[in-house]
């Protein structure tokens, strides 16, 4: 699966998770840039993202992830 | 909303949850709840999901969260904030990761009982303390098992095994369960067990997030603690309207003939049709009233369910609808037969087209997609339409009921003159102040009836005892009974005393079962006599339109009342005097105290 192609899925789960059309993710975006994401969402986000992507992330990832480039990294070595 | 019924698409769900909230919330007729959660884990998510299937049946909760693994203090020591926020409903959810200590090998058994005992106690010092505070309604988890056993199949047996203890630890919560009124068990042992306990238990989400299931799970678990609060509340369905042809037997009556059919032990597909006959029958016993809807020639369908290997006859169904109408229209006539709303039956056909025009035609009707025939009863069953909360004696004997008003109808076209017809019934009426026994049924009562309803008030077992104990409140229930049999408690009226003369009607209701049977008048009489011996000089009535209660929009009209005020909303206000005295309005019903 090419990167944009993934942006463009991920791009539709965030949008969906936080109920807001505007969002448009970019590798350097990070919870600071979306008023909803606070921990609490953050668990939904990654459930929602496994199941788009039909994959799992390990403890280690999700607690070193930095931003939607490092997961988007993460997504595409795994499928 | 077809999204929130079993089976569900977790993932669709989790991602759509905030769009499902907005556009649940632009329905009307909410009935308001304060639910509190106290957890012993994350419940975040829970709560949301909680929310969103509470707004799919009618109920709009108000949520206070007690701060992370905070159950233990919110309850025994309280804070201000839920102090304040009067719970109607107190959610416990606790899970094995609460459980503070558990046997070893070295342990032997009398300090592995009082273990027991120290953990159960902790539990019951928190819903004794809740019920002194709150006087509310408790929902408590039980436990889900372990994943791990440490001594394999021996764990379930040896006192020492976590099995054991949990599965002990249950049966506790449980006996105090069973004794305890306004208590309820949210049974996360079976919903784990039915999610597959290794996937409910995924390490993961405890140690990320400290959730003590997946988080793909929660659906499950907040869809089971919404079915009990509407239950609760009064929103379970009441009736099952079932098709025929490969719904409950295989194959098609009319076509391949009564000796074709598949039902009965001889073949596979015909033990799957008997054992969905033998659940639904046993619906009998809840009070759920079973009706057929389907496109049949009316002899074809009776020769179908006196099949002699079914175990379904004519006699099990109230009514039997089955021609060639659309079936939305035969479930409004069947709605209008048994004076319910449509809303609260469960149509069952195998048919994905015609569940989907009765779904688009009849509004809030449950038309669960069945599937295969070997999944029919799973589907049916985790969907919780029956959740068994207060169960009364009434229930039972429901079918029962049902089946004499339907003589009832036919020994009044026997008649010419209506009244002539109630004193053939030989009525007798009990219409007293409330009384212990029947508190529940009342509360049941309030929570259920919807059409003969002039405020709409809910009551809880809880808000019932507060009424009962309390001097300013007139409160009377009226039985009746009849020629056909005795209906039970089926009316309700309590009146709030202010200003020492003035009674204000706070809630009347009355089971569309005795309908046009002058039970209303009967019961006037006797508010009014119990009002004259309280020195009331004015009552006053209250008329709150809903969707549903237009029957008794000029209730306080017939009644002789005087109407007051009425608002934009079509909310009225009356009054009657009673000081220079009342004229008896019931004469065919022989009424006792």
């Amino acid at each position: 699966m090419e990167k944009e192609e993934i942006y463009e899925r991920l791009n539709k789960v965030f949008r969906d998770i936080f109920d807001d059309e505007s969002i448009v993710v970019k590798p350097e975006t990070t919870s600071s840039d979306i008023e909803d994401w606070d921990s609490l969402e953050h668990i939904n986000l990654v459930v929602a993202v496994e199941q788009e992507f039909g994959m799992k992330f390990n403890m280690n990832e999700v607690t070193t992830m930095k931003n939607v480039g490092e997961m988007v990294d993460i997504i595409m070595s795994r499928i | 909303m077809k999204e929130l019924e079993y089976p569900f698409n977790v993932e669709w769900l989790i991602k759509n949850k905030k769009k499902v909230k907005k556009q649940l919330l632009l329905k009307e007729n909410f009935i308001e709840k304060n639910i509190a959660i106290l957890g012993g884990s994350t419940t975040s998510e829970i709560k949301n999901m909680l929310e969103i299937f509470l707004l799919n049946y009618g109920i709009k909760p108000n949520f206070y969260e007690s701060e992370y693994n905070k159950f233990y203090e919110d309850a025994m020591f309280g804070n201000e904030e839920l102090d304040e926020f009067h719970p109607d409903i107190i959610y416990i959810h606790t899970t094995n990761r609460n459980i503070i200590e558990y046997p070893t090998m070295y342990n032997d058994e009398k300090t592995i009982n009082d273990m027991l005992e120290n953990e159960y106690k902790k539990f019951e010092n928190i819903w004794t303390k809740l019920f002194e505070k709150f006087n509310c309604t408790i929902i408590q988890n039980n436990f889900e098992y372990p994943y791990y056993r440490l001594l394999g199949n021996k764990d379930a047996v040896d006192i020492h095994g976590k099995t054991n203890f949990i599965t002990r630890l249950n049966q506790k919560f449980y006996d105090y369960a069973n004794k305890t009124k306004n208590f309820f068990i949210n049974d996360i042992n079976y919903i784990s067990s039915c999610y597959g306990l290794d996937k409910w238990a995924n390490q993961f989400y405890w140690h990320m997030y400290k959730y003590a299931m997946e988080v793909p799970a929660i659906p499950y678990l907040s869809f089971n603690i919404a079915n009990i609060i509407k239950s609760i509340y009064g929103k379970n369905k009441k009736a099952l309207v079932l098709d025929l042809d490969n719904t409950l037997w295989g194959g098609i009556v009319g076509d391949d003939g009564v000796e074709n059919l598949a039902i009965g032990p001889e073949v596979p597909s015909g033990q799957v049709y008997s054992e969905f006959q033998n659940y639904l029958k046993e619906h009998k016993s809840l009070g759920i009233i079973l009706n057929i809807n389907s496109k049949n020639e009316y002899e074809n369908a009776i020769a179908g369910l006196n099949h002699p290997a079914g175990t379904l006859k004519p006699d099990d169904f109230i009514i039997i609808k089955a021609n060639w109408n659309p079936k939305n229209l035969n479930i409004k006539d069947i709605a209008e037969e048994l004076n319910l709303g449509a809303d609260s039956f469960v149509f069952v056909d195998d048919n994905p087209a015609e569940r989907q025009i009765v779904q688009d035609y009849v509004e809030g009707i449950a038309t669960p997609e069945i599937d295969v025939p070997e999944n029919y009863i799973k589907i049916i069953d985790r969907n919780g339409y029956f959740e068994v909360t207060n169960f009364s004696n009434e229930d039972l004997k429901k079918n029962d009921l049902y089946k004499d008003n339907a003589k009832r109808s036919q020994m009044m076209s026997t008649f010419e003159n209506y009244e002539d017809y109630l004193l053939s019934l030989k009525m007798k009426a009990e219409i007293t102040s409330f009384k212990p026994i029947y508190l529940e049924r009342i509360s049941q009562l309030s929570n259920k009836s919807n059409q003969f309803n002039l405020t709409t008030k809910r009551y809880s077992l809880a808000d019932i005892e507060e009424v009962n104990n309390d001097e300013n409140y007139i409160k009377l229930y009226g039985k009746l009974e009849d020629i056909f049999g005795d209906n039970g408690v089926i009316t309700v009226v309590i009146g709030n005393i202010k200003n020492k003369d003035e009674l204000h009607i706070d809630l009347w209701i009355m089971s569309c079962r005795v309908l046009k049977r002058n039970m209303e008048f009967a019961m006037m009489d006797m508010l009014v006599k119990k009002a004259q011996e309280k020195g009331i000089k004015t009552i006053y009535g209250y008329y709150y339109p809903t969707a549903k209660n237009k029957m008794v929009n000029n209730f306080y009209d017939l009644q002789g009342f005087e109407e007051v005020s009425c608002d934009e909303q079509g909310n009225k206000v009356y009054k009657l005097d009673i000081s220079n005295g009342y004229k008896i309005k019931n004469n065919v019903i022989e009424v006792t105290e």
